[in-house]
């Protein structure tokens, strides 16, 4: 599936700003990291069909462009219902008081054409209350019809681009394990969704246990455990052949906790030997193995900064769990979480600019973020049991896994923006844990 | 640490024998134990092992240290399998829920590898035990309180040879 982006400045780009008063002093904008108290309304009619073949497909990616945006907490919908203006021509002029009076801030407009199996879709985004287009002006997606919802993303991260001034994070996936069964027999297997639970995909079958997928930096391939030996070996996967191969093969050395480097040619993760568990380094291509720790503590769930020159991870060296930073070659390591309670599971913000965690305090499991020196922490979630945090392509918004109390306690996935708000459970097929998401995809 | 408190220690598994489905099973190994491999009147057996020997012994919250009672069962396990030179094992650990998934992968490895060296000190041959660690990820009790969680932190030895007849 490829898409061809092209900034289609379509002619007809609305006559200047009509004299009219703008009623707002800068561009439509929500500064995302103030915490958005009161959502912005936006109208998104259902694009417009422009052969008869398009006509189901302009409703659903309409549809999805709304889930996406809605979904987000920041905007909110104003129903077709209440809509006074209809669209009925991509290039007609926008009545910005029809929309105006219904409080739309934002109007997304589009146009679907399907020939065969190929697929455009072209959509403008509109300030209302300025009555001008947003920056950056009309765009056209190509792609096949099979990937209607990858471009339905795609116009939701156009304008959610625009008008937070972020990077978007809708045309991206996540790997997960699914989970069936009760908790003493409890199957596991590997699957793979759009970020919001669409398209789900088994990778595996569940006749071993599979843990902690992990995405490369281009996300072709997952790196995970798996019993399959009957041994916990870390495997690598290609994605798109669903061809794996072992990663490890020591007899009698457990491998778990692996993840990629930014450049993809390295796999940091841990190896059991004699009880005591260390981080190692392995080369992807050659095998070659360089010892980063070598303590009597466990050392584990290491995780590489953006840049590729460090590594955070989890030690019990000073009693209890920790979380340390260390270069990426391995040695001094600093410790950087000191509240209460036990830190684990650190993963880097794709933006480097916090680390997410496990944190366990008085019974209780927290997700959180700090700053990468440890300071500013915040407890986003509690729970009976949060853990294993992953971040959004944009590093706006973390998934995780949720497991309820009891006997008959399920894993879930959820997800929660950086600023505590949007808490919600993700949508899949069974239960669900240890997500991982993918970069914005090409 | 709170929970040194309630350190309830079963002292041998044999109430838990018939409903235990011990699963060591995924992959190649075969559990010999949870079919209680022979009769538990032959004392060479898989069977007699599991539920006159005890094949399991249990830890305090976050600990790995093995308690005078379990001690007690590895030393018992130490003398049936000097007795009973076909048979290898491979000695799981788990821990209950409460913990991170990798944490609990590398505290159920402490724990196998503590059962392992006292069997070794013992004068198990080292090359006849091989640890294995399931984490969180196989729980035998399954409500989140401590009467199970002091059941799922333990060292299952597994027969993993040895059945010549």
């Amino acid at each position: 599936m490829r898409f061809f982006l092209t900034g289609v400045l379509f002619a007809a780009a609305l006559l200047a700003p009509a004299g009219a008063v703008v009623a707002q002093d800068g561009p439509l904008r929500i500064e995302i990291t103030d915490g958005v108290i009161e959502p912005l309304p936006y109208a998104v009619p259902n694009f417009i069909a422009e052969t008869a073949s398009a006509n189901e497909l302009s409703a659903q990616i309409a549809r999805v462009v709304a889930s996406d945006l809605s979904g987000t907490g920041l905007f909110r919908e104003i129903p077709a219902s209440a809509h006074i203006s209809k669209v009925t021509d991509f290039n007609a002029q926008v009545q910005y008081a029809d929309w105006k009076a219904v409080n739309a801030q934002a109007l997304i407009t589009g146009a679907v054409s399907v020939n065969g199996n190929q697929l455009t879709v072209r959509f403008r985004g509109y300030d209302v209350f300025a009555d001008k287009e947003l920056d950056g002006g009309g765009l056209q997606f190509n792609g096949t019809t099979d990937g209607w919802r990858r471009m339905a993303h795609k116009v939701a991260d156009t304008i959610y681009s625009r008008i937070t001034g972020e990077g978007g994070y809708f045309d991206s996936r996540v790997v997960y394990v699914s989970e069936n069964g009760p908790k003493n027999d409890r199957r596991k297997r590997l699957a793979i969704m759009d970020y919001d639970g669409a398209n789900v995909q088994f990778l595996t079958s569940s006749a071993s246990i599979v843990l902690a997928p992990r995405f490369s930096p281009s996300g072709d391939r997952v790196l995970y455990t798996s019993y399959e030996s009957g041994f916990p070996q870390i495997h690598v996967m290609d994605i798109g052949k669903v061809q794996r191969r072992v990663l490890s093969t020591d007899d009698g050395i457990m491998s778990f906790a692996p993840r990629f480097s930014p450049d993809g040619r390295t796999v940091v993760y841990s190896q059991s030997q004699g009880g005591n568990t260390d981080l190692f380094t392995m080369d992807i291509n050659s095998g070659k193995l360089t010892r980063l720790t070598s303590a009597p503590s466990i050392e584990t769930a290491p995780s590489f900064s953006p840049d590729g020159s460090q590594i955070v991870f989890e030690s019990d060296r000073s009693g209890s769990q920790q979380l340390y930073v260390m270069a990426a070659t391995g040695g001094d390591a600093r410790r950087i979480s000191h509240g209460k309670g036990r830190y684990g599971t650190p993963v880097w913000s794709p933006r480097g600019d916090l680390l997410a965690f496990t944190k366990q305090n008085k019974g209780r499991f927290h997700i959180g973020v700090m700053r990468t020196d440890g300071s500013e922490e915040r407890l986003l979630t509690a729970s009976f049991l949060d853990e294993g945090p992953t971040w959004s392509p944009n590093g706006r918004v973390i998934m995780f896994t949720r497991e309820t109390q009891g006997a008959n306690g399920r894993a879930l996935l959820y997800s929660v923006d950086i600023s505590g708000r949007n808490l919600k459970p993700v949508r899949t097929p069974d239960g669900g844990s240890d997500p991982a998401w993918s970069p914005l995809q090409n | 640490m709170s929970g040194l408190t309630k350190v309830i220690l079963v002292v041998s598994a044999l109430g838990l024998a018939a409903c235990d489905n011990l699963t060591g099973g995924s992959g190649n190994s075969t559990d010999l134990n949870s079919g209680g491999a022979g009769s538990v009147a032959d004392q060479t057996s898989a069977a007699y092992f599991q539920q006159e020997i005890g094949d399991r012994v249990l830890f305090v919250v976050n600990q790995s240290t093995l308690t005078p009672q379990a001690e007690g069962i590895l030393l018992s396990q130490a003398n049936w399998l000097l007795a009973n030179t076909d048979y290898t094992a491979t000695i799981e650990g788990h821990a209950d829920e409460q913990g991170t998934r990798e944490y609990n992968l590398a505290l159920g490895a402490r724990r196998a590898n503590a059962a392992r060296e006292y069997l070794v000190s013992r004068g198990v041959a080292g090359n006849r035990i091989k640890v294995l660690s399931y984490g969180k990820e196989r729980p035998l009790e399954i409500c989140s309180d401590e009467s199970c969680y002091s059941q799922n932190r333990r060292a299952v030895t597994i027969l993993t040879g040895g059945l010549t007849g």
